[in-house]
């Protein structure tokens, strides 16, 4: 069953590219319909799951004996959302690409196989499968950067955003290794069960630091952000929703379901580390996207602040004597509601930008004025995904924050302090662009026309989500809750 | 002495290389011109049977056979098959060029010919033996570089001959040496020998003999002869000099360090590790800025080498080391050789300029080129990041975690000049008149499809071909 949502992408991907006289329109139609029914599939998963029952739909098939390495794939708490939220932004971004012309069949199974490896890599539960499906999005989402994004400078962009990225997995392969050289097995339950480098020595330092940086590549956090920026700003703008969307979160769904079960010792005796670098990518990405003119720019950079905030619990989840199991796990859950949160609010403003982007062919904020007297629709999603992006109450970003910063407080109250700086500086940031493109005298460097009914459809329903989850949060916290109190049991071991 | 093996059921791959390759030369003197693809059925025909006879002999148990200077194992049984099926890939893959052209059955021959000293290399068990195979793995070689009679491939089998007779020739004074203080060329004579040896001694010949294997291999510091000889020489002896001695190559390595010295106070792993990291890095470094896409692979082919020789440093330290070294090169002979199928495919396409577009125009060309060197990469799923993973698993685990950490940099670093030529492949060309596109050769394209289909594949059943390995 769930092999079947996993790999039912790819294989109608497989299908399109071996009908090569399918006319595009069939083809983007088709596409959409997968993600539907992908994303049903995903919802009956979830109204099967007990959330008290740990791993469920598990399948766990020999696949290379020799290292222990095995196709077992499961899902819990931590990765259930995050498979929804991958869901409900493919279905998002394969409706808003109805309307691209430029090679649909290719761009359309570029898509199909990101689809694949991103819920791939969140049901994994063994080391070499995780690293496959992380690997081939890195692939993936280069050919979709360099094929279709925009301006000459999206192949360097492309190229670095595989070097950096590329090289972060590779750092994350020889911890994988040292993992499975310590506890004989690449099975993450196994590994889980046994926390073999728990004895402490310099190899357990070695191995967490090749799994931090590795997943701090990908998250981004502060200093390993520097391939986010352009690599956002000249993908093309599904790319762009998937990459801060999706991708980013294969980093901090790392850290909660391998560093901190796997390496619980020497977690702890870092957690500070992590925390210090936690608040220092909330306070830094929120005062360089605050200087951004680029609104495509800006937006990347909040990611990087919002990323922050999902490090900083993680590392407070560390903190076993400062703080309560109770904090602790409010912290954890607050992680994974904030990578969902992200992952919708990010998705629609990355698909707004889109829009803006093909009006006017440009980012730069100046060039932009008073577009909420033509374009009304436009500035109202747009709006709401930007008060949704700063943690207004009622959106889906409060709630994690607020459980983020309560959870983190008793362990690390000065840096969490700090932290809530950020939320400060990221709503000044967006109120101030909004002011800048929607507000004062008209001014637009090409045409004017509203949202089309299609991008409509594409990104309302992510807003109307992230409202649900801010104002009804139990069907969301019930599934997490129990599983971020494993991780912080386990933490705690 | 007791008794002597020389079952000849043993050797039934290495018996129809030699059937195979007197009866094409016989056939070949005596067919017409245009009737000589009678030669290529019978070699391909004996591989194929060869490869079967391999597969069945996997499981029996290891033989030692002619007085113990031959070893039929294992790892003897992955050369073997991978050898076999390297030859007749090179032979699709040239199967365009070479087909009705004027040396048809010595191209076959010769190919038959190299891959017999290739495998008598990888399972030789004795010194001379290894002399022998090295240059049975050499000459046809030598005559296969300048078989098109251009200016480039005079020059390049000059070159190449000089460079392996002077190779072959430290290899026989390294032999020399070591028969001299162990009384014995074979190895396991040695291993109990060498240990109460001269330190000096053996150290002298057991580098002087690696000198003549990195020759083979084309590792540093003898791999000067690589992109010469891959830019020289036709596409498919190109692609067969590049990949296919390496096997043996190497093997005949692991063997020979596995058996003879792991007692031995000579800190052969150390060195081994060395030349793995210089021959990594100078090949990625050279390949940078090649604009030509043979020499390009070329340079690659280097790179790939010292990878491998990884497995080697690790020999008799990992338990991992020789199924490592067995899937990898695998692995890195078939999609290697559908880099190079696919460089065959489209003659007039040389620089990487000449890519430009080849997605719009030879899709599913464009497709394998794609996966062959996002495969030599080494991204998952293609068979090189299985060998990668477990050399690296294997060189940690033997102690050389540096070497793996200088592997994973220079990893990094070759990502750059694969995707200097994968982006041009893809990038759209500006409209070109449909009967402007110069048709891709087809045999060679079938070949490169084979080659991409397979990277894949071994790479998701990695599991099965790992547990034949490990015994």
């Amino acid at each position: 069953m769930l092999s079947i949502v996993v790999f039912l992408p790819l294989a109608v991907g497989l299908v399109l590219l071996a009908l090569p006289r399918l006319p595009d329109r069939a083809v983007r139609w088709t596409w959409v319909a997968v993600s539907v029914l992908d994303l049903a599939l995903v919802i009956a998963l979830w109204i099967g799951y007990d959330p008290a029952g740990g791993i469920g739909y598990e399948t766990d098939i020999a696949w290379i004996p020799t290292v222990s390495a095995g196709y077992h794939v499961g899902v819990d708490g931590l990765s259930l959302p995050l498979l929804a939220m991958t869901g409900v932004l493919f279905l998002a971004c394969s409706v808003y690409s109805l309307r691209e012309q430029r090679r649909v069949r290719a761009y359309a199974v570029l898509f199909l196989l990101l689809h694949t490896v991103s819920l791939g890599l969140f049901v994994s539960l063994d080391l070499i499968l995780f690293f496959v499906f992380f690997d081939v999005s890195i692939v993936a989402m280069y050919f979709v950067i360099a094929g279709w994004g925009h301006g000459e400078r999206a192949r360097s962009s492309a190229l670095m955003f595989f070097l950096y990225t590329f090289l972060g997995s590779l750092v994350l392969l020889l911890g994988f290794i040292g993992l499975y050289l310590a506890g004989g097995t690449f099975d993450i339950v196994e590994l889980t069960a046994a926390a073999p480098l728990d004895g402490g020595g310099p190899l357990a330092g070695l191995v967490l630091a090749a799994l931090v940086i590795g997943f701090a590549i990908k998250t981004p956090t502060v200093p390993f952000h520097t391939w986010l920026p352009p690599a956002h700003s000249d993908a093309p703008a599904a790319g762009s929703a998937i990459l801060a969307g999706v991708l980013l979160k294969m980093g901090t769904f790392g850290f909660v379901r391998i560093v901190l079960p796997i390496m619980p010792e020497t977690w702890r005796q870092y957690a500070w580390v992590i925390i210090a670098v936690g608040v220092v990518s909330v306070v830094y990405g929120a005062l360089v996207a605050l200087a951004q003119t680029d609104l495509k720019r800006m937006i990347a950079y909040t990611s990087v602040n919002h990323m922050g905030y999902v490090i900083l619990a993680v590392g407070a989840a560390g903190l076993v004597a400062g703080s309560s199991e109770q904090a602790r796990t409010l912290a954890v859950t607050g992680a994974v509601t904030q990578m969902v949160s992200h992952g919708l609010i990010t998705g629609a403003l990355f698909l707004l930008t889109g829009v803006l982007y093909a009006r006017g062919a440009t980012y730069d904020m100046a060039a932009y004025g008073g577009l909420a007297r033509p374009a009304p629709r436009f500035a109202l999603l747009f709006a709401a995904a930007a008060f949704a992006s700063l943690g207004l109450p009622g959106f889906s970003g409060f709630i994690a924050e607020f459980q983020i910063f309560t959870g983190s407080l008793p362990g690390a109250p000065v840096p969490t302090a700090i932290a809530v700086l950020g939320i400060v500086v990221t709503a000044a940031l967006f109120l101030l662009a909004y002011q800048r493109v929607f507000l004062g005298e008209t001014r637009v460097p090409g045409a004017t026309d509203d949202l089309t009914a299609v991008e409509s459809w594409a990104i309302a329903p992510l807003i109307v989500a992230t409202v649900v989850i801010g104002v009804l949060p139990r069907f969301l916290l019930d599934v997490i809750e129990p599983a971020a109190r494993t991780v912080v049991e386990l933490v705690a071991r | 002495m007791t008794m002597m093996n020389e079952n000849p059921g043993a050797l039934i791959p290495e018996l129809l290389l030699v059937f195979a390759a007197v009866v094409g030369l016989l056939a070949g003197s005596f067919l017409p011109r245009n009737r000589q693809g009678v030669v290529r059925s019978i070699a391909v025909l004996a591989c194929l049977t060869g490869a079967i006879a391999a597969a069945a002999d996997l499981t029996r148990p290891v033989q030692s056979v002619f007085d113990d200077t031959y070893v039929v194992d294992v790892g003897l049984g992955a050369v073997r098959i991978v050898v076999l099926a390297s030859i007749v890939l090179t032979i699709g893959l040239a199967g365009d060029q070479v087909s009705g052209s004027t040396r048809e059955a010595e191209f076959y021959v010769l190919l038959l010919l190299g891959g017999l000293g290739t495998v008598a290399m990888a399972g030789a068990n004795d010194l001379l033996l290894l002399v022998a195979s090295y240059l049975l793995a050499s000459i046809p070689l030598y005559a296969l570089t300048g078989i098109a009679r251009t200016g480039p491939g005079n020059e390049a089998a000059l070159k190449y001959y000089l460079m392996g007779a002077l190779s072959g020739v430290t290899l026989l004074i390294g032999s020399t040496l070591l028969f001299g203080v162990s009384g014995s060329t074979q190895y396991t004579d040695l291993a109990a020998a060498l240990p109460d040896a001269p330190r000096v001694a053996v150290a002298v010949g057991l580098v002087a003999v690696l000198a003549g294997l990195l020759f083979k291999i084309g590792a540093v510091p003898l791999h000067f002869w690589v992109p010469d000889v891959v830019q020289g020489a036709t596409t498919g002896v190109a692609a067969f000099v590049a990949t296919v001695p390496k096997i043996g190559g190497l093997w005949a390595m692991y063997r020979l360090l596995s058996t003879t010295v792991p007692t031995s106070d000579v800190d052969w792993s150390l060195l081994v590790a060395v030349l793995a990291a210089v021959t990594m890095t100078l090949g990625n470094l050279a390949a940078f800025f090649q604009d030509d896409v043979r020499r390009l692979l070329a340079y690659s082919t280097i790179s790939q080498v010292g990878y491998l020789l990884m497995a080697v440093a690790a020999a008799g330290r990992a338990p991992l080391a020789m199924p490592a070294l067995g899937l990898y090169l695998a692995a890195y002979a078939v999609t290697n050789l559908g880099a190079f199928a696919v460089v065959a495919a489209l003659p007039r396409a040389r620089t990487l300029a000449d890519y430009r577009g080849l997605a719009a125009r030879h899709r599913l060309l464009a497709l394998s080129l794609v996966i062959c060197l996002l495969g030599l990469i080494g991204t998952p799923p293609t068979a090189v990041f299985v060998g990668k993973l477990t050399v690296f698993t294997a060189a940690v685990d033997a102690g050389l975690a540096w070497l793996a950490v200088v592997a994973v940099l220079n990893t990094m670093a070759s990502v750059f000049y694969y995707l200097r030529w994968i982006a041009p492949v893809l990038r759209a060309r500006d409209a070109v008149p449909a009967d402007d596109v110069p048709p891709a050769g087809r045999s060679a394209a079938r070949s490169a499809y084979i080659a991409a289909i397979a990277s894949l594949l071994l790479g998701v059943l990695a599991g099965p071909v790992l547990a034949v390995l490990t015994v």
